[in-house]
């Protein structure tokens, strides 16, 4: 696992009452892990901190109502890992 | 305070949009008939109105860093602790800061002070949305202009 990754687990597990052995890359932060948008917003608030980015929460949920994303594009935690990796990527740039 | 109208807070004395702080006044009513209930013989202002006292004021801050372009509406309260009784006839100093802005939420810590002593304080969490009736965001820009004795921020 990356450290990204292995940063989002302890986030979740921290900020949810999710055991950390159930955070695995293939699941997905809703539909299977069960977080609410609500809990999310704390999720998104950990993440900003701990990687110095800004979650684009707006424009990923806008892109998924307007049916340019799956919700799997963002939110499975693969994914999920990946578009931090992006976007520290890209503030470092 | 119009407790009444849900309106916290009297004067906002200090804002600092570009700092992301705030600091207002609230003065609690002699009367209101919420001491009625809350308790016969043994008045005091609810917890819940000293968290929506917070709120309130983080609430003013936000929307002014967000020039009253989207509205902030209360979505969690954390580590709210409330460690003294405040009674009727008070006079509360309240001061908000911005921890964090976020994609669509914001996240205030905030207390209240009675005589330089602190009374209660919280982190606080808002969902920051788009005005869902023109009507609201003039009646938030109205009641800003009546407690921010500056006017609306530049």
């Amino acid at each position: 696992m990356s450290s990204t990754f292995e940063a989002l687990v302890e986030i979740i597990a921290d900020t949810s009452d999710i055991p950390a052995e159930e955070i695995t890359p293939d699941k997905n932060a809703f539909t299977d892990l069960g977080i609410d948008s609500l809990d999310f917003l704390d999720i998104a608030f950990a993440i900003d901190k701990h990687f110095g980015i800004k979650i684009p929460i707006e424009a990923w949920t806008e892109e998924m109502n307007d049916g340019k994303a799956s919700v799997d594009d963002y939110f499975l935690l693969s994914r999920l890992s990946e578009r931090i990796d992006e976007l520290v990527a890209a503030k470092n740039s | 305070m119009r407790l009444a109208y849900f309106q916290m807070i009297d004067t906002i004395s200090k804002l600092d949009c570009e700092n992301g702080s705030v600091e207002a006044i609230a003065n609690v009513p002699t009367e209101s008939t919420i001491f009625e209930g809350h308790f016969p013989g043994m008045p005091l202002l609810p917890g819940v109105l000293l968290i929506e006292t917070m709120a309130q004021t983080s609430g003013y801050l936000l929307l002014a860093s967000r020039k009253f372009e989207a509205m902030p509406f209360l979505a969690s309260v954390k580590n709210a602790k409330l460690r003294t009784f405040v009674e009727p006839d008070t006079k509360l100093s309240v001061t908000a800061t911005l921890e964090h802005s976020g994609s669509g939420f914001d996240v205030t810590t905030a207390e209240i002070k009675f005589d330089g002593k602190r009374i209660c304080n919280a982190q606080l969490t808002f969902r920051v949305m788009p005005f869902p009736e023109e009507r609201l965001r003039q009646e938030m820009l109205t009641r800003f202009s009546e407690i921010h004795p500056t006017g609306l921020p530049s």
